[in-house]
């Protein structure tokens, strides 16, 4: 038996088909995954994710320490609440996790990261975190439990849980930006590429949050949704889209590596330089939509005529595209149009931009 | 509670097979099948002509989880495919053994359908499977 979130009678009260995730007994639906996603971009849904990982950096010194860990740039955050997504690298640029890290005050960070990565991370930022004469402590923070609120009607929802006091100043945070509620950390984020919140809250608090958030109309969403829906918002997987055998410059990431100041010197920097100054890589992140009727799977073989060969490194069906769609690692050559082949047969796919889906509209023509 | 008719026979995995007063028969999947793939969102089914063996694998159903492989049951000419299902896969979640009927096989021998299990035994099987 895996791990278990404080939510799991709830799940099983629910009739969740339950599935082994990094560990941990995860809802995967509680009954359609496709009337979950529409859920969420219709209405709104709310999925479990105590299995992430929250750590605290605490002390005087966390944001040097973190500037060194990271590859994106927590001097971007001054303003307490604010959040980064950033990947966590080793020497060689290979993607360790990625992460939401958030600034609370000059002496207190927080950083989320996966369940599945949840035991190796804390052994590196640990032991990165011994080679420095510095002050600040590595909390993992088990008393607390977190859940995502996602949909165009998710955030009205949580304000009505909130204390009068919080009523004001929460619906007005801006995306990518949290703020205390009480105990709850509630902040602007989430995997859907919908509006909403991710909230974190004492372990004992959740169940009285989920139950009244489900009896206000909120659907619960399994882990299912959450990937079809993070796939339409072309948000990578770590495992899946990049790994610890891909950098972030193959893998749709650049954006989130801060190579400016060029003074600071992050893990897997000089290996990212060295990439960066013979052209970025080999490789690159892509989206495909396909054009056949079909399913796009992880691990398909993607041949693209005259450059050579690619993979899928996540695909599904788009409930609200009502095609198949993928994120593939191809040549850096790759033009328009590819193949794939699904159980030995070529199939045509478009190479498009991803997000393929946001704010429950499509970003891609059919 | 997964719904197994008392009007046909059963693989042990999870198609079922309807003989038809013509003598022909009708292949599906099971509710439990159907259950446990989820929300389905494709499906490919043999085109008529395809002679198939007993077990081999000769259709696809795909959910938005995963592509799993359907076996025929029985040997047999395939004479029929649900075209309905290309554009509503989902008709096999809604009613599978009804609308979401996979194709009609002209059986090598009627015969056949003996050796496959009935409801009471499919029904046993899924029980000691856990399902």
């Amino acid at each position: 038996m895996g791990r278990k979130t404080p939510l799991h009678e709830q799940h099983v009260a629910l009739g969740a088909r339950m599935v082994d995730f990094g560990g941990w007994d995860m809802p995967v639906n509680y009954g359609s995954q496709i009337e979950e996603h529409h859920q969420v971009r219709r209405a709104a849904g709310i999925f479990d994710v105590s299995h992430m990982c929250v750590i605290d950096v605490r002390g005087r010194d966390s944001r040097g320490f973190l500037r060194r860990l990271l590859a994106n740039d927590v001097d971007k955050l001054q303003a307490p609440g604010k959040a980064l997504y950033s990947c966590m690298l080793n020497a060689d640029g290979g993607v360790l996790d990625d992460l939401i890290v958030y600034f609370m005050n000059d002496e207190w960070f927080r950083i989320v990261v996966n369940a599945g990565t949840r035991d190796s991370d804390l052994v590196w930022i640990r032991a990165r975190a011994r080679e420095e004469l510095a002050h600040f402590e590595i909390i993992e923070r088990v008393d607390l439990a977190m859940f995502a609120v996602q949909g165009p009607t998710a955030r009205a929802k949580v304000v009505d849980l909130l204390e009068p006091i919080d009523r004001e100043a929460t619906p007005a945070l801006q995306p990518f930006a949290g703020r205390f509620c009480g105990e709850w950390f509630v902040a602007r984020t989430g995997y859907t590429g919908e509006d909403g919140y991710e909230i974190m809250l004492p372990f004992e608090e959740i169940s009285a949050a989920w139950l009244a958030l489900v009896a206000a109309g909120v659907a619960p969403c399994g882990l299912g949704a959450r990937d079809t829906l993070r796939l339409e918002a072309g948000m990578n997987l770590y495992g899946n889209d990049m790994s610890e055998r891909t950098h972030p410059l193959e893998s749709g990431l650049a954006w989130t590596v801060a190579f400016e100041p060029a003074s600071r010197d992050f893990i897997g920097r000089e290996a990212l330089e060295h990439i960066r100054e013979a052209g970025g890589g080999t490789r690159k992140l892509v989206g495909l939509v396909l054009e056949d009727r079909g399913v796009l799977r992880s691990h398909q073989k993607v041949l693209i005529d005259g450059v050579g060969e690619g993979e899928i490194t996540s695909g599904t069906f788009s409930p609200t595209l009502e095609r198949s769609i993928a994120l593939a690692r191809v040549p850096r050559a790759t033009g328009a149009s590819v193949q794939v082949d699904i159980r030995g047969k070529l199939l045509p796919a478009r190479v498009v931009k991803p997000p393929f889906v946001r704010h429950g509209r499509a970003l891609i023509s059919l | 509670m997964s719904h197994i008719p008392a009007d046909r026979r059963y693989a042990k995995s999870h198609e079922w097979v309807r003989l038809l007063p013509d003598g022909r028969v009708e292949i599906g999947i099971t509710d439990h099948a159907q259950q446990a793939l989820g929300d389905l969102v494709f499906v490919e089914v043999p085109e008529p002509g395809r002679v198939l063996g007993a077990g081999e694998a000769c259709a696809v159903v795909e959910s938005v989880k995963a592509a799993s492989d359907v076996y025929s049951p029985i040997a047999g000419t395939v004479l029929e495919n649900n075209a309905d299902l290309g554009g509503a896969p989902e008709l096999i979640n809604q009613d599978c053994y009804g609308k979401g009927w996979m194709m009609r096989l002209q059986p090598v021998s009627p015969d056949a359908l003996d050796a496959l299990l009935g409801p009471e035994a499919y029904a046993a099987q899924l029980a000691a499977e856990g399902g």
